[in-house]
Parts: structure tokens; sequence; C-alpha cells
């Protein structure tokens, strides 16, 4: 009897805790949704049949029939794969207590390091290699540039007080640039009919094999679900995560509780960058198969969208790639049908990013009472 | 003071949290001109009836009147608008702006589109003035001492016309001067028409200060009284429920070993500024070594210093014959040191942690907490359970953030924490500070138990009656240095507090 009583207000908590979290967020979408559609109507379209064409494109429906909408399914999940990560890549640090603004640039670091694996390692080395030690080489090594692309504004962060911020966004130039300069030359495909800034295909024994035949979802996206897990289980179970949740809620109780504030920054965001380098590398090895200028424009911009959307968790975080994938994937079914410009989409997004990061605006709208703690600014005394 | 009319009263004011009925059918009134103090234990509920009257939290059932009208009180600016006043525990104050600017927010005064600095820096100045209320207008809040700051918080309310002031323990980080200051501004507030409503744990001052007493506990009202009709005992007894022994049972007790050893240290503050100017002494197992002294007089560096928050520009600690100077929390936590930090909210406590988590804050790294690197929910939500029994926190469970308890629970938990851990040395900052009575009786108890146990204990502490119960010896800290180091026994108030103020007379 106690014990029942116990697992029931187990539960209830953390129902309560998800409905509490996700209380913001969905009212943001629903708003977001309702505002888009106002200006659908505006502009001349109608706004029931375009996201009709955003559900069908992203998720498929009896209309369509089954293949197409396979289809479309899977091509929603594609979409996410590198949301997921470069999401929690974002997240991670934020529980950190850091903004790394600059997955984009690890992300590119990470398909640049992948791609170069994938094609020039055989022919250095003279010989094919298996695909069990090929493939994972290729994403571990581009996972690992990405953290140590990252761990540099951490090792700034830590000894000389740089503010991350500007930090990752500079890195994010030079990333950009170089790849830009090595796609254009040293890695450049030179097949003689490419006139495009990209590598050459990587070798078959660094590519990830597809799920299905036919459709392209491919081991990326299991394996996203599967970090996304991984990363849960670290920041809430493991000592190493207490101490990246504990730095970023108060550094000064981490201090004294003998955390090692300054190496848990740089580690934090060599975590970050190597999830935001494995969203580059998993587009590389089980996607594109090379790395081309301008595939990954703004994935790591939307995953600091996403890591706010899903309030940092790696369960809001899956689920807000999921909105992203769907309705970057919809859009063109949603064009299709109502002739509106894909463009529509990118400001539904920025309308629901406005009213998450707004969380004020969506509370006074809906009158929730903030049960937050109120923000203390200088400390008198706890009571 | 009873032909004074009410000018603010609460009926039947009822208020559930999660788990804890906070305010249970309370009743409460405030007349005019008066200081009506509200005593009670930690968690009886009484900033929860403030946070109500100030409009921060909605009441479950019961009704508030101001000057006989029905209030309607939603939010703060409702309660601003009735003339209510509030400064809360948590200072308000934004440490970059100026005290004008502080005073302003929310409430600009506007001049041709731009901020009037002027006119509020001028009323600031009349308020001042009419209240023996001193503050700098344009001086930068953040380079304020506590007891300034607490100040500005006063001239806020103030400067919006507040005619009912409430002060949530205003004096738990005041020096008995700034303190002596506030309660003087307390009378020539009152004297003006101004009614306050005083928090506070310290029944001393209630009886000092107070027209009226009113003790809650357990979310009740138990009993209103004045103080001609009451004593310190009275008032104990009505808090906790039971008879407190107002003074510590101490036996005398042979001290061992040295344990911690300080010589000549030198410690510069974060303005770099030397703060403690070559200090030495010793504490040895078994003994308590009271630091005696009025607050910013180099104690917070000092402890600093000797729990690895900041390095010391010279000199050398050791604890139990190891070299630990400059050393970080983690290794001199290890060599046995617990430390009761004294800015709980900013060191001892990650707010938005769960208790459990908080009472493992230095100890989750190994067992039983955690195991190969992973944290195990068991042996933290166990430890947590005991130790909330073992030191009376109040809460409906171990799962609840920190954030959410009384401040004295969030102290609590601390106290707990540090003293349940197996060491040598305890370091305690105020340990006691914004704890009740019995809270305090309790915790001088465990204290007097681990130095009976051979834990050498350095307590500083800015009361002097805590320092006088539990110390077998007593330094007395000035401008950075010892003045003087004396038998517990063959010293009074008297001489500690000329030596606290400055008076050089060496001796012992
Ligand atoms: N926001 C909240 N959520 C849940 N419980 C709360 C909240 N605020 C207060 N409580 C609970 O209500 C009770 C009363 O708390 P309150 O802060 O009013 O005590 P207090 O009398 O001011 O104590 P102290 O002297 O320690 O400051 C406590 O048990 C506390 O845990
Ligand atoms: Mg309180």
């Amino acid at each position: 009897m106690q014990s029942e009583k116990q697992s029931n207000s187990l539960i209830k908590r953390i129902l309560q805790s998800i409905s509490d979290a996700s209380l913001v967020p969905f009212l943001a979408i629903l708003t977001a949704v309702i505002i888009g559609g106002i200006i659908i109507k505006i502009v001349g379209g109608d706004p029931f049949l375009a996201y009709k064409g955003l559900i069908e494109g992203s998720f498929g429906s009896p209309e369509l029939g089954l293949e197409k909408s396979l289809k479309a399914i899977s091509e929603t999940a594609v979409w996410s794969t590198p949301y997921i990560f470069a999401g929690l890549a974002v997240a991670l640090a934020f529980k950190g207590g850091l903004f790394n603004i600059g997955a984009e640039g690890q992300l590119a670091v990470g398909a640049v390091f992948s791609a170069l694996i994938g094609y020039a390692l055989p022919e250095w080395l003279g010989f094919d290699l298996p695909v069990y030690i090929h493939l994972p080489l290729a994403i571990i090594v581009g996972m690992l540039m990405g953290g140590v692309w990252a761990g540099i504004v951490g090792a700034l962060k830590a000894y000389t007080g740089g503010h991350e911020v500007i930090n990752t966004i500079m890195m994010n130039y030079i990333a950009l640039n170089t790849t830009s300069f090595l796609l254009n030359g040293v890695m450049k495909d030179r097949s003689p009919t490419n006139v495009i800034a990209r590598t050459p295909l990587i070798a078959e024994s660094a590519r990830m094999p597809a799920i299905f035949d036919g459709l392209r979802v491919h081991w990326g996206f299991v394996l996203a679900l599967l970090v996304a897990f991984f990363i849960w289980w670290l920041l809430n179970k493991t000592t190493l995560g207490f101490e990246i949740r504990t730095v970023g809620l108060n550094p000064d109780a981490a201090q004294y509780a003998g955390i090692n504030v300054k190496r848990t920054i740089i580690l934090t965001m060599m975590l970050s960058g190597m999830l935001a380098g494995l969203a580059g590398s998993i587009e590389v090895t089980g996607l594109n198969y090379r790395h081309e200028l301008g595939f990954s424009i703004g994935y790591g911009y939307d995953a600091i969208a996403i890591a706010l959307l899903g309030k940092s968790h790696p369960l809001g975080i899956v689920l807000a790639s999921f909105l992203f994938a769907a309705m970057r994937n919809g859009a063109t079914r949603m064009q299709f049908l109502t002739q509106l410009p894909v463009d529509l989409i990118s400001m539904i997004q920025a309308l629901i990013l406005l009213f998450v990061a707004a969380d004020a605006i969506i509370r006074y709208i809906y009158r929730i009472k903030s049960k937050g703690e109120r923000v203390v600014l200088t400390r008198g005394w706890g009571g | 003071m009873s032909e004074s009319p009410i000018v603010l009263e609460a009926k039947g004011i009822t208020k559930q949290f999660p788990g804890v009925l906070a305010n249970d059918n309370v009743n409460f009134d405030l007349r005019k001109g008066e200081i009506h103090a509200l005593l009670g234990e930690n968690g009886a509920g009484k900033s929860t009836l403030m946070n109500l009257l100030y409009g921060l939290h909605k009441p479950d059932k019961g009704e508030i009147t101001v000057n006989g009208k029905n209030a309607i009180i939603h939010s703060p600016n409702d309660s601003i608008e009735l003339g209510i006043g509030m400064v809360h525990q948590h200072f308000m104050l934004i440490p970059v702006f100026s005290v004008a600017e502080n005073v302003m927010l929310g409430d600009e005064a506007v001049k041709n589109g731009s901020l009037d600095r002027n006119s509020v820096a001028k009323k600031i100045t009349d308020i001042s003035k009419q209240y023996g209320l001193d503050v700098d207008p344009n001086a930068l809040v953040g380079t304020l001492p506590v007891g300034i700051q607490q100040r500005v918080e006063i001239v806020k309310t103030l400067y919006r016309n507040a005619e009912i002031v409430i002060l949530d323990e205003p004096t738990a980080v005041l020096t008995p001067q700034e303190a002596e200051d506030l309660f003087r501004i307390m009378r020539d507030l009152t004297a003006r028409g101004v009614s306050i409503i005083f928090i506070t744990h310290k029944l001393k001052e209630v009886l000092a200060v107070a027209d009226r007493i009113t003790v809650m506990r357990a979310g009740r009202v138990i009993n209103t009284v004045k103080p001609s009709e009451t004593d310190s005992a009275q008032l104990a007894n009505m808090m906790v429920g039971r008879q407190v022994i107002l003074t510590v049972d101490k036996q005398d007790h042979e001290a061992a070993d040295e344990i911690l050893k300080v010589e000549g240290i030198t410690v510069r503050d974060q303005r770099d500024l030397e703060t403690v100017h070559n200090v030495s002494f010793s504490v040895r197992g078994g003994e308590v070594l009271g630091i005696a002294g009025v607050q910013g007089n180099g104690q917070t560096e000092l402890s600093e210093a000797l729990t690895g928050l900041r390095s010391p520009t010279s000199g050398k600690v050791t604890i139990d014959g190891k070299d630990l100077t400059g050393k970080p929390p983690r290794i001199i936590t290890e060599a046995g040191l617990a430390h009761i930090p004294e800015d709980r909210q900013r060191h001892g406590l990650v707010l938005s942690y769960s208790i459990a988590d908080n009472m493992a804050l230095c100890d989750y790294y190994h067992a039983p907490f955690s195991s190969r690197g992973v944290l195990q929910p068991k042996a933290l939500d166990e430890n947590a359970r005991k130790l909330i029994s073992a030191f009376d926190v109040r809460t409906p469970s171990a799962f609840v953030n920190a954030g959410k308890l009384s401040g004295g629970n969030q102290q609590k938990v601390i106290v707990a924490r540090e003293l349940s851990r197996n060491v040598k040395l305890v370091i305690a900052n105020q340990p006691t500070r914004g704890l009740d009575v019995g809270s305090i009786e309790y915790i001088h108890s465990e204290i007097i138990k681990m130095r009976d146990r051979g834990v050498a204990v350095l307590l500083i502490s800015a009361e002097l009656d805590e320092i006088m119960a539990l110390s077998d010896r007593i330094a007395v800290m000035y401008r950075g240095q010892i003045v003087a180091i004396v038998e517990a026994k063959k010293t009074t108030r008297e001489q500690l507090g000329l030596w606290m103020a400055g008076a050089h007379v060496q001796t012992a």
C-alpha cells in the first residue's frame, strides 16, 4: 500500500515534470503555427492545404501511397540525424554553463576529417581497409577533431577567461574559410567533370550502410538516438555529468565541492565539439559520401534553436529535431500543393524560436505563472 | 499601542505547497506606526506569509485587507500600489547599476525621453536625510557592503512611498553596529507613521525593538504577545514547542595533538587588497578555537585561504602535518577537512539540485555515492534520509530542490552534510546564521560532540554569544590580524568587545 502510493507519486512527479517542461515549447509551436497560418492566408495561400502538405511531405499519408509515405518518413529521419547530434552538442554545453555557437564550425571540421580519412587513407596506405576498421576510424577521427576544435575555445575560456561566444564565432570563420580553401584546393575532387568545391567520394569501406534497401535512412540515425540516450545517461547518472551540471549551475559551489572547474569547462567544450563533429562525420559517411562546400549551411545554428526548444533535454532534442526535420522535409510538398515559397518554413521556424526564446511572451499570452525561481541579482540571505 | 488603527490585516490565510502546509489559517494584523515582530522556527511559514502579503504567491484561502479595505494582491505591483514594500532575505539589486538606478528600476523617472538621474538622486538624498539612511546615490551597488545594500533596499521601498515595510531577517548578515543602525532607522520610520513587520531569529532583538510579537509554528500562529509580558525562554518555548536550553552543556576536555597549523599567512582579496596580514595560530584535536571579530576584518579571506578557495600570498598551512598551502579544495578535503562556508547560496548549495544531491556535494565521487564513475541513487537517498531526520530538516522529501527550502533549512542541509563527514578538522564559518533557537541548540551540541571525539574545530562567528558558548580558546581578529588569543574561561564579553573594537592590549 505504502509503496504503491509512493510509486504512484513517483509516476505523477515524472509526468508532472514532463508536462511542466514541455508546456511552453508546445504552446510556442502552436502559436507559431497559428501566426504562420495567418501569414499564409494574407499572402493568398490556403493555410490548411499548406499544413496538410507539410505533414504529408514529412510523414506521408494514405493519399500518397505506401512507397511515397515510407520515403517521406525516411527523409525526415535523414534530416533529423545531424540535427540531433548538433542539438545535443549545444545542449550539453548549455548544461555546463557554456554557450557553444560554434557547432557550425565544429561540424565542418568533423566532416572534412571524416571525408579525408574516407577517401585518402587507402591511397596513403596503398591497400584497402575492411569496413569495420575504415568506417569507425573515419567517424572517430572526425568526431575527435570536432572535439579538439571546440576544446581550444574551452581552454581559452578556462585559462584566459575569453568568452566562448566570441571565440566560437571566430573559430567558425576559421573553420569555414579553411574548409573552403581545402575543398577548392588540395582536397578538391579532381574528376574531370567536377567544377564544385567538394572532396572525392569516400571509399566504399568508409560508408555507412542504409537500414532498408531503397530508402536513404542510414544507421547514423539509429546512432543518433543511441547517442542521445547516452548523453542523458552521462549527464544524469555519472559523476562526470554531475560535475558538468554543477559547474554549469553554480561554479562557486563546484569549486567548493572540489571539482576542477577549469578542467570541466574544457572537457564540456570538447564533448560538445565531439557531438557537433559527429554530426558532420555522419553526414559524410552515411549520406553524402563526400564533403561538399555548403551542404551543412545552418545546421549548427539551427542546433541552437533545437537545444532551446528541447530545453536542453536529450529527449526534447530528439523531438525538436524531428520537428525541424519534418518542416524542412515537408516544405517541398507544401510548395507543390500551394505554390507558396519554401521560405515560409524558415519563417515559421524563426517564429517558433522567437516564442521559445521569449518564454515570457508565451507565459503572458497563456497566463502561465512562472514556476522558476526568481532571478537573484545580488545575493542577500537565503530564505 | 492599541489606539492606533490597523493598516494591514490577514484573515484565515492558508497556503499549501506540494507536501507542505506552509500557512494554515493564519490571522495577522499590523497597526499604524508599530514594529510587529514575527518569530518562528525554520520553515514555520514566515517568509511564505510575507510573500503572500507582497503578492509573490497567491493564498489558497483567506483575505487580506489594507487600511480596512479588501485588497486584491496578485503581484508586487499591486502591493506597491497599496503602499507595501518588502526587503527580501535575498536582495533584488543589480550589482552593476548605481544606487539611483537600482532605486528607480521599475519606476523610472523620465525627462525629455531619457532617464532623469538627477531628480532621482535628489529624491534619494531627501529620503536619506529624512530617515537618517546614509547612502550615496552614485555608488555602484556591487561595491557596497551588505549593510549598505540593505539600506538601498529600504530606500527603494520608501521611494515608492511604502507605508508598510516588511523586513525579512534583515539582521542575519549585519554586524552588531549595522544592526543597531537599522533599529534606529526602524524607530525613525515608525515615528513617522510607517508600520514595520520584522522577521528575525534573535530573541534579544525582538525584545528590544518590537511593539508586538507574533510567534508561528508549523504554519500556524501560536500567539501574539507584548515584549513586556514575556522573556526569551518563553518565546523560545512557544516557537519550538518545548523547553530550549539556551546555554551549551560543555565539559572540559583534554586537547590532543595539533591538527591545523597556520604560520604567518597573508591573503589578498579579489580587489587585490591585503586583508589578512601575517596570521599564525593552531588548533588541536579536541579543541574549539573561536575566531571573534566584527565582520569584514579578514575572516572571510582567512577561511577561504584555509579551505583552498583562495591562495595565500605567503605563509604556510598544514593539516595533520601535511603542507596544504595553496592546494585546491579537493586535496584539502581529502586531508580531512569539513567546511561550512559563510555564504550558503554561493558556495554551499546548488539550489536547483535535490537535497539528496546537495548532501553529497563534496563526496559524490567516491563510495558509497558512486561506483566506477556512476552515481548510486540509493546511497544518495539513504544518506539524505538519515541526515534529514538527524538534523530535523523540514522538507516533504529528499527529492525537493534545495532552493525550495526555507532559508534556515537550507543552512541545515549544509551543516548536516559537513558535520556528518568523517574528518579531522572542521572549519565552521557562521554555522548557525539564520537558524532558529532549537536548531542552534542541536548544532551546538553536534559541534561539541565532534570536539569530544577529538576533531579540531575552527569556529568563525560574528555572534559573540556563540563564540563564548563553544570555544575553548578565543582568537580576536581585527583589521586582518589576530590581536589576541586567550583561554575562553579567562576572558569576558567586555574584554573581547574591546579587542574587537581595536584596543590593542596584548595578553596571553
Ligand atoms: N516555493 C516553494 N515551493 C515548495 N515549498 C516551499 C516553497 N517556499 C516555501 N516552501 C516550504 O514552505 C515552508 C515554509 O517556508 P518559509 O520559507 O515560509 O519558512 P520560514 O518561516 O521563512 O523559515 P526560515 O526561518 O528558515 O526562513 C517550508 O517547509 C518550505 O520548505
Ligand atoms: Mg524565511
